[in-house]
């Protein structure tokens, strides 16, 4: 009566046994990107006394919220093993929209804010039929939509900046006090839709898909899972994201910004969600990682002018982070195997 | 086992199709050019960073109702980015192709640009930098543009002398790293406020991107640092609007900082007049254009070449003026933005 | 021959991409309580065959039965529903995901109640459940949690056939089970898919491994140029008799009925 074995029967020493069981801790969902926010903060408080203070803190999340948003549909999209490069300009052309209905065309706030939200939902299915119908690679599709985002922006808002905005697009950037210090409510928002998002991802069949999908598509499609669905409605998922990243930028700035999304907001999306753990060739990672990967960046951001280094580091500290992350990822999956 | 000849039959008359088309693309984009090819005006060229930055509009503005004031036909091209200098420089080749007695160029970059104007200028092309100088400046035959530095120290005057003389705490919110214009109004406001970099008032030095969000995250973490900032240096009128933001979310007044920026902008101007720039030195994109034509059509109709560095000036719009700094009012400001 | 209702029949089925005649009226029979092999050179039709079986593909002429009443499947998703299930080359197993979550693929459990309306999954028993089908099937693996990039390419073949095992109400078909095995891994497999025989499912396997096919078959269907051209038992034939048969060296039996051009 023969049976499957598991592990090989080679002697293992007791520092490679060990080894391994590190590398399967740190393989654990967000663990190694906890481990690294913890660190970080750790230096930042060491080096600066205004670092870990609750309102500073609240600031700090209150500056990653947009980016952080927009690193939920990024991490959806990639998880299918694609990418969407036009999460930014998307989101510019969003918040364009609900600021010019709002303030030029004196359309209420709340259906300039819908309008906004289902423009960017429209690029987000534009994404999806043609990755998911066309069979057209993502990264070319969003470098289109992209440009084509970013035309319209510039088109529909004339170059103009949008100011005195009504009060309720303004509501999200708004706080309240909790524990001594000031939370924004955009912020709650954030955490809300990660809630949601991660309830969607590890607790139902439709999450478990969308991880199958980039981690074995042959294998979805052998089991009958429907891919096309998933994919565009990942597209659609990372344009419904950028609506309401949208929504809470024209909150934090008070104003719609012809020029928005076009510097940090698309690399910084793919960072955070490279930074959390989640494998650019899809199937892997996690998105409360995602959120990790954020905060880390807005922490370094916050931290070092907080002690003063000098702006260009940042941009070195940055590239290193990612590239440690992915390291990191690598040495981890070949460790448990 | 799929048939491969029907397939490629298929494959094959698609593509004959597709080149086809491409080839009557090309006809057709040959024809179009050619027509617009006129044997008897001078043709100036008129290259910019990109085409939706506002200044850069303004400039196309300012040169094509000078080209048509002097009878002349402007070509105009631009890169897809403030940074896409091989699109400039093809640009340039194009031009010079089609015939052009000059190029006005805002170049993206300082340097890489230089071999394909030299051979601009060996085909006997005038090329005349706007805005922004090339590295070195007499890679190109002359310079019409804001002087930066003066820019800067336009408005470190006025902050010194709206605040007194007192000491101060200074935040300076920077663009990207390497940013020559950047540098140039950072140390000019420096000079003008009259300290050194070193000095102790400055509390923070950030990068916002010379955007509104960035700013205003830079903003927010220099005051985090420390909370009694009250002068701030902005590169640009957006990165302004977005520290203004900032400040204003950590419980400042207008009458508590002093804000001060560069550009001279349409919106800019507006946020001067509402308060949340105190001072701004305002640059005629305008008048660069318009005299870059001006001087190519002089070259053409047998004149010198135009050389050497011209300052297309700058003016320091603020709502309240200073004791010792020359300043004009917010109605110049409005009648003379561009944007 | 036995004269029970065959449990899958396929009569002079027809397959043409383009120009190309893959199956020129090839037919197949499965008993119940048998492990049928189909043998068959490089090109001979035997993937194609299988794959109008499993629904994969569609026939251009012949027919399929179940249980005797003709059927027509639209998509492999036709065929599974009813209890016909492949363990295909290549696995398709998800190897990021768990063994529990690789079984219950496209088939997931969701939880009853109000969390169930919130489509929460149901792990603690597709948990479970996957580990009383491997337990039945004597699979061992470390922990039903593991991920499956985890396991030896023998664990996973296992994690396969027993997906496509706990699912089949009536066939299994496997497609090459053994081909990218090591030997010890190859003998626990073949050991499995007896195992999965003595459970009451029967079997259709392809396999270019002689020794393996008449260790394990009942009767063995053999493919050429699109045809089946023998049926033959390891207690009748040889295995060189087979594989003569299988390259056209000798003619099977049913050949001599037909009268075929030679190319």
């Amino acid at each position: 009566m023969t049976s499957l074995d598991t592990t090989s029967t080679e002697q293992r020493s007791a520092a490679s046994r060990l080894g391994g069981l590190v590398a399967n801790a740190l393989s654990a969902p967000a663990v190694a990107p906890l481990i690294a926010l913890v660190l970080t903060m750790t230096f930042f408080s060491v080096k600066s006394d205004n670092f870990l203070q609750a309102q500073n803190l609240s600031l700090v999340l209150q500056q990653v919220m947009v980016v952080g948003v927009l690193a939920i549909g990024q991490t959806v999209v990639i998880l299918t093993a694609g990418i969407d490069l036009s999460v930014g300009t998307v989101m510019a052309f969003g918040q364009i929209v609900m600021t010019k209905l709002a303030v030029a065309n004196g359309v209420p706030a709340i259906p300039a804010i819908a309008l906004g939200i289902l423009a960017c939902v429209a690029f987000g299915a534009l994404n999806g039929g043609l990755v998911a119908g066309l069979k057209l690679p993502a990264f070319i599709v969003t470098l289109g939509t992209l440009n084509i985002a970013f035309a319209l922006t510039h088109v529909y808002s004339d170059d103009l900046t949008f100011t005195g905005l009504p009060s309720e697009l303004l509501f999200f950037g708004r706080t309240f006090e909790l524990a001594g210090a000031d939370v924004t409510y955009g912020v709650v928002f954030m955490l809300v839709l990660y809630a949601v998002t991660w309830y969607v991802l590890t607790q139902t069949a439709a999450g478990r898909h969308v991880y199958v999908v980039g981690d074995n598509p042959q294998a979805a499609r052998l089991t009958g899972i429907g891919i096309n669905r998933v994919l565009f409605s990942v597209y659609v998922t990372a344009g419904l994201m950028s609506g309401l990243a949208a929504m809470l930028l024209v909150a934090r700035t008070e104003l719609g910004d012809p020029n928005a999304g076009q510097t940090t907001e698309n690399l910084d999306s793919i960072t955070a969600v490279v930074l959390g753990g989640t494998s650019l060739f899809g199937g892997r990672g996690s998105i409360i990682g995602t959120l990790i990967g954020a905060v880390i960046v807005g922490v370094f951001r916050n931290g070092l002018t907080l002690i003063g280094v000098q702006v260009i580091y940042q941009y070195l500290v940055t590239g290193v982070l990612v590239i440690l992350a992915v390291s990191v990822d690598q040495l981890v999956r070949r460790r448990r195997l | 086992m799929r048939h491969e000849k029907v397939r490629h039959g298929s494959h094959g008359r698609i593509g004959f199709i597709v080149a086809l088309l491409g080839l009557a693309a090309v006809a057709a984009l040959v024809a179009a050019t050619a027509s617009a090819r006129s044997t008897a005006t001078i043709k100036v060229g008129l290259i910019t960073k990109d085409v939706t930055n506002p200044f850069f509009v303004k400039m196309k503005q300012g040169a094509t109702a000078e080209a048509k004031k002097r009878g002349a036909e402007l070509l105009y091209a631009a890169g897809k980015s403030s940074s896409d200098n091989a699109g400039q420089i093809a640009a340039i080749e194009n031009m010079v192709t089609s015939g052009v007695k000059g190029i006005l160029i805002t170049v993206a970059d300082g340097k890489a640009e230089n071999p394909a104007i030299a051979k601009a200028r060996k085909a006997g092309v005038l090329v005349i930098a706007l805005d922004t100088p090339t590295v070195p400046k007499s890679a190109t035959n002359a310079l019409f543009a804001t002087n930066n530095f003066n820019a800067g120290v336009l408005i470190g005057q006025y902050a010194r002398a709206a605040t007194k003389g007192k000491t101060v705490t200074i935040a300076m919110l920077d663009e990207h790293a390497g940013s020559s214009v950047g540098a140039l109004r950072h140390n000019g406001f420096l000079k003008g406020f009259g300290i050194k970099g070193s000095d102790s008032q400055i509390a923070c030095v950030g990068n916002g991107e010379g955007q509104v969000a960035p700013s205003q995250t830079a903003m927010e973490n220099c005051l985090q640092k420390n909370p009694d900032i009250d002068v701030v240096y902005t590169i640009n009128e957006p990165s302004a609007a977005g520290a203004w933001t900032a400040l204003k979310n950590a419980g400042k007044s207008q009458g508590d900082v002093t804000v001060v920026s560069v550009d001279g902008g349409c919106a800019g101007v507006r946020n001067v007049k509402a308060g949340v720039i105190d001072a701004t030195s305002q640059q005629y994109p305008l008048k660069m254009a318009s005299l870059g034509v001006a001087a190519v059509v002089g070259y053409a109709k047998g004149g010198k070449k135009a050389s050497g560095y011209t300052d297309t000036g700058v003016n320091l719009i603020a709502a309240k003026s200073v004791p010792g700094v020359k300043s004009k009012s917010v109605a110049y400001g409005l009648a003379n933005c561009w944007g | 021959m036995s004269a029970a209702t065959p449990v899958l029949e396929g009569r002079g089925i027809v397959k043409r991409f383009g120009h190309v005649v893959a199956l020129d009226g090839a037919d197949f029979e499965l008993y119940p309580g048998e492990i049928a092999a189909i043998i068959g050179d490089n090109g001979a039709g035997k993937s194609t065959l299988i794959k109008t079986l499993s629904g994969a593909l569609h026939p251009d002429e012949g027919e399929i039965r179940l249980d005797g009443s003709p059927v027509h499947f639209r998509s492999p998703r036709d065929a599974r529903r009813v209890g016909i299930e492949t363990v295909y080359q290549e696995l398709a197993v998800a190897p990021a995901l768990d063994i529990a979550a690789n079984i219950f693929l496209g088939r997931e459990r969701r939880r009853g109640g109000p969390l169930g309306a919130l489509r929460m999954l149901d792990k603690g028993a597709m948990r479970r459940h996957a580990a009383e089908h491997l337990a039945e099937l004597q699979i061992r693996v470390g922990s039903i949690a593991q991920p499956v990039e985890t396991l030896s390419g023998g664990q996973r073949q296992g994690v396969a056939v027993a997906r496509a095992a706990s699912w089949a109400q009536r066939v299994v078909i496997m497609d090459e089970p053994t081909a990218a095995l090591g030997v010890k891994e190859t003998r626990q497999v073949l050991d499995l898919i007896k195992r999965v025989r003595e459970r009451g499912l029967p079997v259709i396997l392809i396999s270019h491994d002689m020794p393996h096919v008449f260790e394990l078959a009942d009767r063995i269907h053999i493919v050429r140029l699109g045809r089946r051209v023998a049926v033959v038992t390891p207690r009748t034939h040889t295995m060189p008799e087979a594989v003569a048969i299988m390259t056209g060296a000798t003619r099977g039996e049913l050949e001599q009925a037909l009268t075929t051009e030679q190319p």
